[in-house]
């Protein structure tokens, strides 16, 4: 594992960001981990084989190979996610942001699937996460915050699993992020997409792979008004080597 | 040489978004009658064998792998054998 030094922390990890075709939220996660958090990230061609020494690996959003027969399953099986599932296999930490998240469930990584929104309309607005498991990686830290303000772009991200499936996720405390109001409540009109059970962010259950339809990247710059996405970034930062 | 004629269909309890907002355009056009549109996937492609055995070992395998997600959705398939 590599280690780097940056402002927030003595040791850092080193982000890799997969370009897949169709990638379009690549630069900005780039942007934000570079200019803004002061971090090492680089890019990862999805037909490259070897993951250069990161220590983390995120899949960003965009519509990877035009979305064409159901999001993600083609970017499944770009050359690069051989390493992506052997790396997050032996506890390698995986982020999925939106159309990422939609890979990692074709991928098997995580379990459920995505389909359209119920509303049929691509959805592009800010909207409230009660964070529902503050003791992964990603989410420590969040001390005093019931609910993220993080905006979401999308047209298919009504989460869908079947029964077993949720109640295992329920168990393990895999949901990490749930659809709310501004005060928290998680309620049927905080509800975007139709999600069931209003789940906007799932773990794995050894907790180094996650996955989650709202873009931290878009919330993350002081300049944008909002800030509230780069806490599960520096979250990252500060945990993984503690 | 085959054709293969895929049909994949969502699992009836998944809801289907994109069937319930054409059903509500055979309401608006007074097509009362019309009830559980359901929008399926057809796939259609040819395997070069002329083994049919082969042909339906791979066609089976490209839709277990790629084309259909067993997670919610259901497949079937019919081989003709055509001119190559």
């Amino acid at each position: 594992m590599s280690e780097t030094k940056s402002r927030l922390g003595e040791k850092s990890p080193k982000f890799g960001i997969v370009v897949f075709p169709g990638s379009n939220c690549d630069h900005d996660t780039y942007y934000v981990l570079r200019k803004i958090l002061d971090l090492d990230v680089i890019f990862l061609w999805h037909k490259q084989v070897t993951l250069e020494d990161c220590d983390v690996i995120i899949l960003p959003g965009g519509f990877s190979y035009g979305d064409y027969l159901r999001t993600g399953a083609i970017a499944r099986f770009s050359p690069i996610m051989n390493e992506v599932t052997q790396f997050a296999n032996k506890g390698g930490y995986v982020f999925g942001i939106c159309n990422g998240f939609q890979i990692l469930l074709e991928a098997g990584l995580l379990p459920g699937v995505m389909i359209k929104n119920e509303s049929l309309n691509f959805v592009c607005k800010d909207i409230y996460l009660k964070i529902e498991n503050k003791d992964t990686p990603f989410t420590k830290g969040f001390n005093g915050k019931s609910a993220l303000k993080i905006p979401i772009a999308h047209g298919e991200g009504n989460y869908f699993a079947d029964e077993r499936t949720l109640k295992e996720l329920e168990d393990n405390n895999q949901i990490v992020f749930r659809y709310c109001s501004k005060d928290a409540s998680v309620t049927e009109s905080a509800n975007p997409n139709g999600s069931v059970m209003n789940i906007a962010g799932i773990i794995n259950n050894k907790g180094n792979v996650m996955g989650m339809m709202p873009h931290p990247e878009r919330s993350s710059d002081p300049v944008l008004g909002k800030t509230d996405g780069s806490l599960i970034f520096k979250s990252l930062v500060n945990n993984i080597f503690n | 040489m085959f054709k293969a004629k895929v049909l994949i269909k969502r699992r009836k309890t998944i809801l289907d978004p994109q069937g319930k907002a054409v059903e509500i355009g055979a309401k608006h056009l007074g097509l009362s009658n019309i009830k559980n549109t359901r929008i399926d996937k057809y796939i259609e492609f040819n395997v070069d064998t002329n083994n049919k055995k082969a042909a339906e070992d791979e066609v089976n395998d490209y839709c277990k792998k790629l084309l259909v997600n067993p997670i919610m959705e259901d497949y079937e398939f019919t081989l003709e054998e055509v001119k190559s």
